[in-house]
This record gives C-alpha cells, sequence and structure tokens, in this order.
C-alpha cells in the first residue's frame, strides 16, 4: 500500500504562495467531519501584503488590451478543464455532494470563465456611448477598471461561487483580494495553482483562506481597496462592512449567482472625456 | 475717457415673490405642521427674501406617504408614454418661464444672471426634455429587458445649482417611474418651490413630486424614512458618508455625487489664450462653487510663468458685483457659512507659505464676496491642495513630465473632474486614459449636458447622473 | 526685436513658436463677449468712438468721382443737423479715387482724414510684384496715406511664407513715412484661426502698422472669433516688442450692436488703450447711418428714420 502525497495548502500573494506570516492554520474536515487539511489562517498583514500586491498589479492588468485579459481568462478555462477530477474530488470531499454533482459544478465553472472572458473586449462596446451632446464636442462614456477589489467568496458554493465573483471583476480589469469560503477552501487553493500556471500575471489575484469574521473589517476598512463583492459574508458582517468602508466610499455590492454583464459592470467605473470639435 | 460699461441690471419685476412658502406636499403647498419656517435672503445684499415653511418628522411622513400612494396607484400604473409626455409638458413650462426663474435664481443663490440666463435653467429644462423621451425606452437602456423602479426616492440637493440640480434628480426619477420627495438646499429653496408651481401647472398627478423645505435634520429624517427606497444625494463628502452609513444594512440604494479637487492640467503645447479662458471658466464659474471645479491648476513649469502672466491680465478683467447685473462675471458667496470656510482655508494658504494674488478689484460692501484669487508656490501636502475650497480660489501647481502630472492629478481622495490641455491628439487620450475621474474636459471644461453621465470615482461618490448611465440609478439592480 | 530675418525657415521656425487655437474655445470666448450688454452714458461714448474709428469705403466698380465726393462730404460731417457728431477714421476708395477724394476733404474741411487707397492688385493679390509697386506708388503719389494691401494668400497656403512675407516688407519700403500700411489677411480664405494667428505674426513681423481682417469681397469676413484672434495677436505682439500695431476688421459690419461687439472685443483683448482711430479701425459703409440714427434715439428720445440720415 502506498501512502498518499498529501498537499499543503498556502496562500497565494504577488503570484507566490507563501504560509500566513502569522504562522497559523486552521483544520478543514470534510462533509463527515473528518481532517482533511489545515490550510493557512490568514492574517491582516497577510491581507495587507495582498492589497499591496493587488495594487501593483493593477495598471498592468487594467492596462493590458481587452483581446489580451480575454486571452488569459479563457486560458484558466483551459487548464481547469484538465484538472476536473481535482476539483470534483475535493467538492465532493468538502460539499459531500455526489461525483455528478461536483462535475457539473466544475464544468459550469469552466464555462462561466468562458462566458466572462468573452465580455472583455465586449463591455465597453455594449455598455459605453457616444453622447450626443449640443455643441461642438465629442463626448464619450466608457467604462474602465474600478481598480483593486476585494471579493468574499460565497460560502456555501465551494468552486462555482468562487467563479461567479472572481471572473466578472477580473474581466472588468481589477485585480482581487479572494477570501474563500471558510469551510471550504480548499477550490480556491487548487485554482490559485491554476491561476498561476494560466498566463495571469503575479498580483492580478490573490487568494486568501482564513476565518472571514477575522478578515471582513481589515478588507472593509483598507483605504486603497476600492470596492467589495460582498457575496461572501453574512447580513451582519455585510452590514459592518458598509459602516467601515464609508471611509473611502467603497463601492460595495452582493449577489446571488447571477451570470450576468451587470456583474462587470459592477466594478467598473464610467469615464466621461469631452473634447471640442473644431478645425 | 475709458470704456466703463453701465450696469445693466436684469429687472426683478418678472418675479412675484410671496412672503411665505410652504411645502408641496401631494400637488399643494401647506404648512408645516408645527408653523415653523425659516428665512431666505438674497446673499448679494443679505436682504430677506422669503419666508420658507421648515420640514419636521410630521410633515416628511406626510410627503412620504404622498409619494407612496401616488406611486401605488397613480405613476407606476401608469404607461410609461404618458409618464413621458408629462416630462416634456415640464421641460416646455421652464422654457416659457425661463427668465423668471432665471432672476430668482440669480437672487436666491448670488449667481451671475448670465450664468442662470444662459447654463442653469437651459440646462434645467434640457434634462427634463432629455429624460422624457426615455420613460418609453427603457427596456432598450441596456437595463434588462423589464427594468423596475425603485419606488419613493429621497433627493437631496445642494445649494450651487438649485434647479439645475433639482432638474439632474426629478428628471431621471421620474422617467424610470419613481415618485419623489426633495428637499432642496436650506439657502436655496425658492426655484425649487416655483418649480411645484411648474408641476402644478403641468397638471402632474398629486404627490409624484414632494417637495420639503428645511435643514440637514429635515435631510436626515428622508434619509432614514423606511418607505424610502432609493436615496439621490449630492452635497459635500462629509454628509454623503453620513448618509452611507445611515443606510448601511438597510435595503436603500444611493448615488452620491459628492466633492473634487479637480486637476486641470496645462502642456507645453496648449492653446494658451483658450487655456486661460478654460483656467477662468474652470474655478471661477460660479463662484467656484462646483464640485467638479477645475481647483487645482497643473501647469508644465516651462510654462507657468507666461501662463500666469496671462491669467492675471485676464483674472484682472473679471466683473465681480451685482449678480444681477447682466455683465457681472462672478457673483455673491451664497452665504457667510461658505464665506468663513473660504477665508479660513485661503489663511492656511497663507499660512503654510503659499503665495497668494488677486486682481485690484472693489467688492460690495453689503452681501458675501471673495474677489478671484490664485496661490503659486502650492505643494501638494498644502490643505489648499488637498481640500475642496468651493469658492474662487485656485491652487497652482507645476509639473515636469506628463507621468508626473498624471501623479500629482490622481494623488487626492477625489476623482470626479479633470481638465487635459494641449494640442496633441495622442496626449489628450493617454492622459485622460490615465486619470482618475468620471468626468474629463480636453481643451474645455465645465461642460454640462442632459446625454453626458455625470459622476465620480473614489471619495467624490457613487454612480452617474445624465446620459444612459445615469437611469441605472433609479433602477433596480443595474449599474 | 527681431523675430525672423525673413527667411524661409527663420519665418517657419517663429511661426512655430506660437500658441495653437483651439476654435471652440475662441468661438465660445467671442460669443460670451457678445452677451456683454451696453446701456446709457456708455453706449453714447460707444457711438461717438466707433464713428470716428470707421474707415468709410467704397470699393465698387461703379464707383464715380460723385459717389466718392459724397461720402467725403458725409466723413467730414456725418450729420448735417449735429455738429457734435465727431468725423469718421479715414476715406478708402480704389487708386483712382484717391485724388479726387483727397480734394474732396480738403475742400469740405477734413484736412486730418487721411485717405486709404486699397493697392497691390486689390482685392485678390494675383500680379507681379513690379504692378504692385506701381499700384502703391501711384496710390501714394495721388495723396493716399494709408495703403491697405493684400497678401498673397496663394503663396501663405502653399505654404511660401518668405513671398508674403517680403512683399509686405517691400511694400512697407514703398509707404515709408509717407503712408501706414494695413495688411489685410483676408481671412475668409486662410479659414483656419490656426492661420489666422500665424499671418497675424508674419504681417507684423513684416512691418505690417495695422492687420486687417478681409477685402470685403470674401464671405466670411470680419466675424468675433477672428478680430478675437487678431485682438489677441497685436496685444501678444506688443509684449513681444514693445510695438503696438492696430487693427482694422472690415467687412460685415452693419449696425450699431455690431459695432459695439467689436469695441467689447477691443477692450477685453487688448485693452482700452487700443480703443482708439490710431489703433482700431472699422472698415464699412452702411455702419455710419446706423450709428447715427442709434445717436439720434438716444438724442432725442424716440427712433429715427432712414430719411433722417443721407443716403450716399
Amino acid at each position: 500500500m502506498r501512502i498518499d502525497v498529501k498537499k499543503t495548502y498556502k496562500l497565494y500573494i504577488g503570484g507566490a504562495f507563501p504560509r500566513s506570516e502569522s504562522g497559523r492554520s486552521y483544520e478543514v474536515n470534510n462533509s463527515k467531519g473528518v481532517f482533511i487539511a489545515n490550510p493557512s489562517q490568514a492574517s491582516r498583514k497577510d491581507l495587507r501584503d495582498a492589497v499591496v500586491a493587488a495594487r501593483a498589479a493593477q495598471a498592468g492588468w487594467s492596462g493590458a488590451t481587452a483581446f489580451n485579459r480575454a486571452q488569459i481568462l479563457y486560458r484558466v478555462a483551459e487548464i481547469m478543464e484538465g484538472r476536473t477530477s481535482q476539483f470534483v474530488d475535493e467538492i465532493v470531499a468538502l460539499e459531500g455532494v455526489t461525483p455528478a454533482a461536483a462535475k457539473k459544478q466544475v464544468e459550469e465553472a469552466i464555462d462561466l470563465w468562458v462566458w466572462y472572458s468573452g465580455w472583455c473586449d465586449k463591455i465597453s462596446t455594449i455598455y459605453g456611448a457616444t453622447n450626443p451632446v449640443s455643441g461642438s464636442f465629442y463626448n464619450f462614456t466608457t467604462p474602465e477598471a474600478m481598480g483593486v477589489v476585494g471579493v468574499f467568496a460565497p460560502q456555501k458554493s465551494s468552486l462555482l461561487g468562487l467563479v461567479q465573483s472572481l471572473a466578472p471583476v477580473l474581466a472588468a480589469g481589477n485585480t482581487a483580494i479572494l477570501v474563500a469560503s471558510e469551510k471550504f477552501p480548499l477550490p480556491a487553493i487548487s485554482l490559485s495553482e491554476v491561476l498561476a500556471t494560466s498566463d495571469i500575471p503575479g498580483g492580478v489575484v490573490n487568494i486568501l483562506t482564513g476565518i472571514t469574521a477575522e478578515l471582513a473589517p481589515w478588507m472593509a476598512s483598507h483605504m486603497d481597496v476600492d470596492a467589495i463583492d460582498a457575496s461572501g459574508l453574512s447580513a451582519t458582517q455585510e452590514k459592518e462592512a458598509r459602516l467601515e468602508g464609508v471611509e473611502n466610499l467603497k463601492r460595495i455590492f452582493a449577489f446571488k449567482g447571477d451570470q450576468t454583464p451587470q456583474r462587470v459592470l459592477a466594478f467598473m467605473e464610467n469615464k466621461t472625456v469631452w473634447h471640442p470639435i473644431g478645425i | 475717457m475709458t470704456f466703463e460699461y453701465a450696469p445693466a441690471p436684469e429687472s426683478t419685476a418678472v418675479v412675484k415673490l410671496k412672503p411665505e412658502y410652504g411645502l408641496f406636499i401631494n400637488g399643494k403647498f401647506v404648512p408645516a405642521k408645527d408653523g415653523k419656517s425659516f428665512a431666505t435672503i438674497n446673499p448679494s445684499n443679505e436682504q430677506h427674501l422669503a419666508k420658507v415653511a421648515y420640514a419636521s418628522e410630521a410633515d416628511v411622513n406626510k410627503a412620504v406617504a404622498a409619494a407612496n400612494e401616488a406611486y401605488k396607484k397613480i405613476w407606476s400604473k401608469m404607461p410609461a408614454s404618458e409618464r413621458g409626455k408629462y416630462l416634456f409638458r415640464i421641460a416646455r413650462i421652464l422654457q416659457e418661464r425661463a427668465r423668471e426663474f432665471a432672476v430668482l435664481e440669480s437672487m436666491d443663490n448670488g449667481k451671475p444672471i448670465r450664468e442662470t440666463r444662459d447654463v442653469d435653467i437651459p440646462l434645467a429644462a434640457a434634462h427634463f426634455f432629455y429624460h422624457a423621451g426615455w420613460a418609453d425606452k427603457l427596456e432598450h437602456a441596456g437595463m434588462g429587458s423589464n427594468p423596475k423602479p425603485h419606488g419613493v426616492v429621497g433627493q437631496i440637493i445642494p445649494w450651487n445649482f438649485p434647479l439645475l440640480m433639482l432638474s439632474w434628480k426629478i428628471a431621471p426619477a421620474l422617467a424610470t417611474g419613481n415618485t419623489v420627495v426633495l428637499k432642496p438646499a436650506e439657502t436655496t429653496p425658492l426655484t425649487a418651490l416655483l418649480f411645484a408651481e411648474v408641476c402644478q401647472q403641468a397638471g402632474l398627478p398629486a404627490g409624484v413630486v414632494n417637495i420639503v423645505t428645511g435643514d440637514g435634520k429635515t435631510g436626515s429624517l428622508i434619509v432614514n424614512h423606511k418607505d424610502i427606497q432609493k436615496i439621490a444625494f449630492t452635497g459635500s463628502t462629509a454628509v454623503g458618508k453620513g448618509i452611507a452609513r445611515a443606510i448601511a444594512g438597510t435595503k436603500k440604494a444611493a448615488t452620491l455625487e459628492l466633492g473634487g479637487k479637480g486637476a486641470n492640467i496645462v502642456f507645453e503645447d496648449a492653446p494658451i489664450d483658450e487655456t486661460v479662458e478654460g483656467i477662468i471658466n474652470g474655478i471661477f464659474f460660479n463662484q467656484g462653487h462646483v464640485c467638479c471645479a477645475g481647483s487645482r491648476l497643473l501647469v508644465q513649469e516651462n510654462i507657468q510663468e507666461e501662463l500666469l502672466e496671462k491669467l492675471k491680465r485676464r483674472m484682472a478683467l473679471i466683473r465681480v458685483g451685482d449678480p444681477l447685473d447682466k455683465n457681472t462675471d462672478l457673483g455673491a458667496i451664497n452665504s457667510a457659512a461658505q464665506l468663513a470656510k473660504i477665508r479660513e482655508l485661503v489663511d492656511s494658504g497663507d499660512a503654510e507659505g503659499a503665495e497668494r494674488w488677486s486682481p485690484a478689484c472693489d467688492l460690495p460692501a453689503k452681501g458675501f464676496w471673495y474677489p478671484p484669487t490664485f496661490f503659486t508656490g502650492v505643494t501638494q501636502a498644502n490643505r489648499i491642495a488637498r481640500e475642496e475650497i468651493f469658492g474662487p480660489v485656485l491652487s497652482v501647481i507645476s509639473f515636469r513630465t506628463p507621468q508626473e502630472a498624471i501623479e500629482k492629478a490622481n494623488n487626492t481622495p477625489f476623482g470626479l473632474s479633470a481638465g487635459i490641455w494641449t494640442d496633441k491628439g495622442s496626449r489628450i487620450l493617454w492622459t485622460a486614459k490615465h486619470l482618475k475621474a468620471g468626468v474629463i474636459w480636453a481643451n474645455t471644461f465645465n461642460k454640462f449636458d442632459p446625454a453626458s453621465p455625470f459622476g465620480g470615482y473614489k471619495e467624490s461618490g457613487w454612480g452617474r447622473e445624465g446620459g444612459r448611465h445615469g437611469l441605472a440609478a433609479y433602477l433596480k439592480g443595474v449599474h | 526685436m527681431i523675430l525672423t530675418d525673413g527667411s524661409e525657415s527663420s519665418i517657419k521656425s517663429f511661426l512655430r513658436t506660437l500658441s495653437p487655437v483651439d476654435q471652440v474655445g475662441a468661438d465660445a470666448r467671442a460669443a460670451m463677449l457678445a452677451t456683454r450688454s451696453i446701456k446709457t452714458s456708455s453706449k453714447v461714448w460707444a457711438i461717438d468712438i466707433a464713428i470716428s474709428m470707421i474707415d468709410l469705403t467704397t470699393l465698387e466698380g461703379a464707383d464715380t468721382p460723385g459717389k466718392v465726393r459724397a461720402i467725403c462730404t458725409k466723413a467730414v460731417r456725418p450729420d448735417p443737423s449735429d455738429p457734435t457728431v465727431p468725423h469718421v477714421g479715414a476715406i478708402c476708395v480704389y487708386n483712382d479715387m484717391v485724388k479726387i477724394a483727397r480734394d474732396q476733404l480738403d475742400a469740405s474741411g477734413g484736412h486730418d482724414i487721411p485717405v486709404a487707397a486699397v493697392s497691390t492688385a486689390f482685392p485678390s493679390g494675383r500680379a507681379s510684384l513690379d504692378v504692385k509697386q506701381r499700384d502703391t506708388e501711384d496710390a501714394i503719389a495721388s495723396g493716399a496715406q494709408e495703403i491697405d494691401m493684400v497678401i498673397d494668400r496663394g503663396a501663405f497656403l502653399s505654404g511660401n511664407l518668405a513671398k508674403v512675407f517680403s512683399e509686405i516688407e517691400f511694400i512697407k519700403g514703398i509707404c515709408g513715412d509717407k503712408a501706414h500700411l494695413k495688411v489685410i489677411l483676408e481671412t475668409g480664405e486662410l479659414v483656419t484661426y490656426d492661420n489666422v494667428r500665424k499671418a497675424s505674426f508674419l504681417a507684423m513681423a513684416a512691418g505690417a502698422d495695422f492687420i486687417k481682417t478681409s477685402t470685403g469681397k470674401v464671405t466670411p469676413a470680419a466675424t468675433a472669433p477672428v478680430v478675437l484672434i487678431m485682438l489677441e495677436a497685436v496685444r501678444d505682439y506688443y509684449a513681444m516688442t514693445g510695438k503696438k500695431i492696430g487693427v482694422k476688421p472690415a467687412g460685415g459690419i452693419r449696425n450699431t450692436k455690431d459695432a459695439i461687439k467689436q469695441l467689447v472685443l477691443v477692450n477685453e483683448t487688448a485693452g482700452p488703450e487700443w480703443l482708439n482711430p490710431q489703433l482700431f479701425r472699422i472698415g464699412a459703409s452702411a455702419l455710419l447711418n446706423d450709428l447715427l440714427l442709434q445717436r439720434m434715439k438716444i438724442r432725442d428720445g424716440h427712433y429715427a428714420g432712414p430719411n433722417y440720415v443721407t443716403l450716399d
């Protein structure tokens, strides 16, 4: 009999896989309560480092051509496809669903990357505008990336919910600090391995595992985080986040699994430019 | 002899001021329940204009109830095309009564008649006309196939563009099918109350628009009212944050249009005379009481001297005085409180070592006045480079390279507006792309249009007003 | 101060130092200044100064000695019923009418009213330099104290700036101290405000005493933004060199309102120092009667009619 080689689940910050600076980890069990792994329990300092990495990567990612971003997100889908069984195993173990249900979740997640990838170079065509203002002016509005977005992945859907939250944020040109589902964090970490090998520049996505309630206030009060997807926060946590987020008027939205360009637009700012038309 | 323009005052005969104004609730003017009122004055001469009812809790409740009733029974059931017709009517009546509105606005606010006549009132009418046409086309607006209004919307507007801000709020709210409770600013309630008469003339169903006058307390009653589904606010960042806190954890949606510290960036190849006009328009339009004012002049160091010479010469031509004089360029500061705030920040500029300049300029003895002013030798760390002065005071900062201009321009918690002056097209687009601001004027400044979305990044607020994008503010679940 | 040595490369590099003009911004500034409201005593003053700035003009193929004498008489005393009305700034005619005009002005007490001649193959400027020279000399010999020359727009538009420059320089040499030189840019053919600004500086650097918008034969002529651009040019040229150059809009200024708008442009652009006939002229014909009618209205308190001013 061969002994399994088990994976050490670490954080994903700035393209590297560190353990928490705090040295902490927490126990994650399967649906039957049996121990599976000790992922890192990220601290506020890990979160701070992740924000720095996300900010540093922001100009490059939002400044890349939309076509380029689209190809990279599509590449994520390609790499995930090859790791389907790994994700299926993790979902089955954590959520206690059937392998068929887990496979469906993985496939939906992959298809969602493909879908949002396609939005990268279409969102401003569809949702930008040339505005017919009075006077001799050319006036246009384009949606552009908001900046650095904190993403609290939904707690109950370990992989699909995470992709539902993360993909639109990236398609918009934002960089992200993703806090994985507290109880179901393993697919998030596996996803980070996918991201690391799929041309996504380091720092564009940063993934933290740990205690949501511990990290949420630090994310919400961080003055260099522009917006939050609060889908993974409880109502109380979301309210607290909104109160903390007021200091820099963070844009905070929560979603219910919708697949819609509105999720991309939620994390974009519309910029309107005027210029005279003359000779 | 030199060419002295004689005073050319606009007649106030067109305005029929009442001694006292009630609240406009459910289609009628009614006194405040507890009979409280407050005075509004003309800031250019401190003369009393009228008494205005002060709305307290019972009044706000009544207004919200009227709006709720009108929403449920009339407005939400009316075909969208019919709803639009009311807005068209309102636009037309505003055009018909434009002179009356322009004069009254100038009296209540202190801004020059030239601006109310040529900017505020025509744009207010245009906003209603523009949004009227949206009412029956919302399913084509890219906001889903069946976009839904919020219901009752609470709107709180500032004193810098009283009627124009009212139109920015009410026109899209009604076009998308909401009903409204609006509070005008304490110091400038009169055109909103005259607008209530327009609603009556237009035959707008009772309760669709309700106007309650009062102060910040009245505003917070609106913000916290359980039957209000959405808040739209324009004003200071501090109050905006207060609103965001108040609605945290509720189902209320909000759009906030807040402060700014706009960078007006001048490159060495700028069309210099038009640039000077743009700088003037950027900071002295409406006495600098403009959230998107170009209050930081970022000038390329190698042309700073020439530009400032030209700016000084041009500033000396600014005609400060009676707002009702058709030749006045710079009117009165809106209130004693605002004047004190301007003075306090200017004092900080002096104390922090920046160098102040104003042209020789006779200010009227009565009323609230401040001369056109700029500071040179300003550093990014000075308060006058960071805080919104909201007055006719410009901070001049130099830069050497386009990258440095961008860094300095974006180095602020605000992100509302910016200006770019250069003859080079590719540089305009490069600069516009890197600026973190919602509205960017290239080779122009302070232009507004109902078709053009307006609103900011970062602490300048949430959401956009105007254009297709502005509709999202008044429809559920769209961005 | 020498701005250019007249060589093609030196002219081009000088003109490249000029700031560009944004058309929409310039239009907006001119439109804003047009909203200035001039009333009562200011209006009285403005009407009189405008009259004194008029280059009373007739430039028709059908001009006759009789017609020219008539306008000269009017130039001296625009309103026969009111001696307080100032005389106009100058008479502007074709070359062959210069002597007739001079004699008539002298005969009717208008010694100090100069005659301006449109020379150098007006209005097109399409003639050899020899012809332009003869044309100018002829006008001066006939008594012209002001020469309104046209630039070679074809040369300007084809980039042959040295030709434009040297012609102006050459005609200026002929004028010497005998005549003032007004250089007509024909802005309606230059089209862009950038061109107007460049041509203004080119003309000034080459020796123009005045820059003039138009011949009156091309539309658009003296539009408010074009005059604004030229006033900015003389203002900037003064800052550069200490020399004050005059501006003359011509064509399309037909009534008092238009004339007052021009004065406002001068006042708020070049400045009040330019508000005199030495530095600002208005080329016009019908304008004078309208100014007189407005003057009568202010004086008498009721509207006058066309039969109370002379038709010439």
